[in-house]
């Protein structure tokens, strides 16, 4: 009866032993490193990295958002980013959080080429490096480049940086859904 | 004969064609003035090669591609360039496009032209270039480069090209017309992109209703190894995918291309283009477009030139504008309507439809839908139209492309069967656009991240350098001063003290003594030690001048550089320079001083 138990023990001890080692190996062999959820959101977000949102770029607001921040301080992602983030991270979408801005049109910065001191201010400002020049030479964005986040208009001591929203051309045209649905008595009232 | 397949789904709408095909192809005449849009391909725009107020002779480039996917666009008629601007294009947006505006002169002057008399001779990569640069670009619809087209990845060898006569939508005779009347230009044509290409099998695949075009085509192809294959009139059997079904029995798969499996599909204008380029030398600038539909007197098809303005072509079919509802570019199943009649025929343009309210009436309104199935049963591609549709309303798309949305061919079978009058293909046109939108868009996002990564990643590098910078300053300053130190301790030494207590103690004394002395000595006693040490000490502190005067400029050029940089430095440089530049004026200073005291002293 002794020799029943103990093996019984002896199996489930070399069992524990086996994955217990298992385990072990596969915690370090897939380490994950950093927060995989970061990157998730990170993903979403629009990088503009305006700051709006009170952080020094999309990344670490999306850290922020990870260990537990509001996801409605994001105004260039407006409702679609605010949405996406609810089903990542299954809460409840939000209203935009008016304190850090409102959703806008997609917009570009652009330098008045001509007034342009060259004083390098909107160089170092600009997150993505998307505005080329030199000192005392003219500036200019490289508009493809730009994520409109505005954060070049503030230190130009000039004010030669002006904001314009991007318009659809004949290229990023698309075709729009078609219109709400009348149904066939509806019409009838409305010609009667 | 020839073995043929079948494809699922597909309908039959009425035909229509008899109005057009009724009177032969007659020429368009001669504009007021042509408008022609830099992009009539698909790829880049091509870049105009000329400046308003220029003279052009038919068949003259007057914009070319240089970078990117695209092919040139060419003069239709001698002229003169009135203005490069933004007008209405042909497009579904109705929007406004860079076009080439040409005054014709009404001389129609061709420019040289350099027909190759016998291609076989020539190199298939001269022939190639020389399509590519008479401005052809697909036909039938896409307006695809042809040239490029006819370069298949390597490893995918063409073993059949097929040539697409089908003209399966309802209206369209442009094809029908072309290989009526112009079937030795098409058979020359599609000989050439044999040789280029080296099928095993070349098939020109003609709808059983045209037995006129059937006809012609047979008898220009006798003697040739040319199949001509009559397949079942079926809507849309001339689509490309479907066509090849139809002749190989071949799926092209989803989000491929018919090279994939070994297949090429021209269209008949396509291959009339070619022979011009070849034999002729003439550039693209001319096409069959077909004018129908029960507002225009005089249906029928016309050779018009690329660039006519499509009122052009209205007014010359006898148009009544009071009686047509829309007007349609395209086919009634394919095409867009069409608001501004000022846009120009392009190189896809291959029919016009000026519809009345009866044979083409106002959509009504879109119901629920019913479930019903038909749509399923109608599309082409064994698509699930219901399904693409929910999602698509829902803005659902990522179920919508995993449905296969991007395999829709947009034929608009399934809303023509629609009981509830869904404009089913509206709806999957938007679904595309705005996933490609968003596409777009998360690829620049991706960019942006990546910038900033770089940005932060440079910061923070520099910030190391400077730090490292100035640590190893302060190591060097530090060793200096250990050095200076030791040396000083080695003098006192080799003195009189015997420890280093009492070195540092007679250090301490000889600096005050130092001290006490320096200020008495030069108030007491000026003349004596000044006459062995005057003169040396100009030389001194001439260089000490000079190098104070060097080193205000290393720093002045450098907080120049800092300033440039961005560098963060740049407020501390500025104290420094002030430093230096007071330094210069300290050892001005001294030296004229010194100057003086050495004067006096030889004046005494």
């Amino acid at each position: 009866m002794w020799t029943g138990i103990l093996i019984a023990v002896a199996v489930l001890v070399a069992l524990a032993v086996v994955f217990g080692a298992l385990l072990g190996y596969a915690a370090e062999r897939f380490r994950v490193e950093g927060n995989p959820i970061v990157e998730q959101i990170d993903a979403l977000l629009p990088q503009t990295q305006c700051g709006q949102c009170g952080f020094p770029g999309c990344r670490p607001y999306a850290e922020s958002i990870a260990d537990g921040d509001a996801i409605n301080k994001c105004p260039p992602g407006g409702d679609a980013t605010i949405k996406a983030l609810a089903d990542l991270l299954d809460v409840e979408p939000q209203p935009l959080d008016a304190e850090h801005g409102v959703e806008q049109e997609k917009r570009v910065a652009v330098i008045r080429e001509d007034e342009c001191i060259g004083c390098t201010k909107c160089i170092q400002a600009c997150p993505v490096d998307a505005i080329l020049g030199a000192a005392k030479h003219m500036h200019t964005v490289i508009e493809s480049e730009c994520t409109g986040c505005d954060l070049c208009v503030e230190p130009c001591p000039v004010d030669c940086i002006d904001m314009v929203t991007v318009d659809e051309d004949i290229r990023t045209w698309t075709w729009q859904p078609p219109k709400p649905a009348i149904i066939a008595t509806d019409r009838q009232g409305v010609s009667a | 004969m020839t073995q043929l397949w079948s494809f699922p789904g597909g309908i039959h709408p009425a035909e229509n064609k008899h109005q057009s095909t009724a009177r032969p192809i007659r020429p368009a005449g001669l504009p007021e003035r042509l408008v022609l849009p830099l992009q009539q391909h698909i790829g880049e725009p091509a870049e105009p090669v000329v400046q308003p107020g220029d003279q052009v002779l038919k068949g003259q480039k007057i914009a070319d591609v240089t970078a990117g996917m695209g092919v040139p666009v060419h003069a239709p008629t001698s002229g003169t360039i009135a203005g490069i601007e933004r007008l209405p294009v042909p497009h579904p947006s109705g929007m406004a496009d860079w076009c080439i505006v040409l005054k014709p002169d009404g001389h129609d002057t061709w420019c040289e032209l350099t027909p190759i008399d016998d291609y076989h001779q020539m190199d298939r990569e001269a022939v190639l270039e020389r399509i590519r640069d008479s401005g052809i670009s697909g036909m039938g619809g896409a307006g695809f480069p042809t040239n490029i087209k006819l370069r298949p990845p390597r490893d995918r060898k063409v073993g059949t090209l097929i040539l697409n006569g089908a003209e399966c939508e309802p209206y369209i005779t442009a094809d029908d017309m072309a290989m009526r009347e112009r079937s030795h230009e098409i058979q020359q044509g599609l000989k050439v992109m044999a040789w280029i290409l080296r099928p095993e099998r070349v098939v020109i695949a003609i709808e059983d209703n045209k037995p006129e075009a059937i006809a012609a085509v047979r008898k220009a192809a006798e003697g040739t190894q040319t199949e001509v294959v009559v397949i079942p009139t079926k809507y849309p059997s001339g689509g490309e995918k479907q066509l090849i079904q139809i002749l190989t029995g071949m799926e092209v798969p989803s989000g491929g291309i018919p090279a994939d499996i070994g297949v090429m599909c021209q269209n008949v204008g396509t291959a009339m283009a070619v022979y011009r380029a070849v034999f002729r030398g003439e550039p693209l600038i001319s096409r069959i477009t077909t004018i129908t539909g029960d507002g225009v007197s005089e249906p029928g098809n016309v050779d018009t030139l690329i660039g006519t303005p499509i009122q052009h072509l209205l007014d010359g079919a006898g148009l009544e504008p009071g009686r047509i509802n829309r007007l349609i570019l395209g086919g009634p199943m394919m095409g867009y309507t069409l608001e501004d009649t000022s846009v120009p025929v392009v190189k896809t343009t291959n029919c016009v439809i000026a519809a009345t309210e009866a044979e083409l009436p106002t959509p009504p309104p879109e119901q629920p839908c019913i479930r019903c199935g038909m749509c399923a049963e109608a599309c082409p591609m064994d698509l699930l139209p219901q399904q693409l549709f929910w999602h698509a309303k829902a803005q659902d798309f990522d179920r919508a492309e995993h449905l296969n949305l991007f395999d829709c061919i947009e034929c608009g079978a399934c809303s023509y069967v629609c009981p509830s009058s869904i404009p089913l293909v509206q709806y999957y046109r938007y679904a595309k656009g705005e996933i490609r939108t968003q596409q777009a868009e998360q690829i620049k996002a991706d960019r942006a991240r990546e910038r900033f990564e770089a940005r932060q990643a440079r910061l923070e590098r520099e910030q190391e350098e400077k730090e490292q910078r100035r640590r190893e300053r302060a190591r060097a300053a530090a060793e200096a001063q250990e050095k200076k130190k030791a040396e000083a301790e080695q003098a006192v030494a080799e003195g009189d003290a015997t420890d280093e207590r009492s070195a540092r103690a007679a250090m301490v004394q000889q600096a005050l003594a130092r001290k006490k002395a320096a200020p008495a000595a030069a108030a007491a006693v000026p003349a004596t030690p000044e006459t062995t040490t005057e003169k040396p000490d100009i030389g001194a502190l001439e260089k000490q001048l000079e190098q104070a005067r060097g080193k205000l400029e290393t720093m002045e050029g450098m907080l120049e550089e800092a300033k440039a940089g961005g560098a963060d430095n740049v407020e501390k440089l500025e104290r420094a320079v002030a430093k230096n530049v007071d330094r210069v004026r300290r050892a001005e200073d001294a030296l004229a001083d010194a100057r003086r005291q050495l004067e006096t002293e030889t004046g005494e």
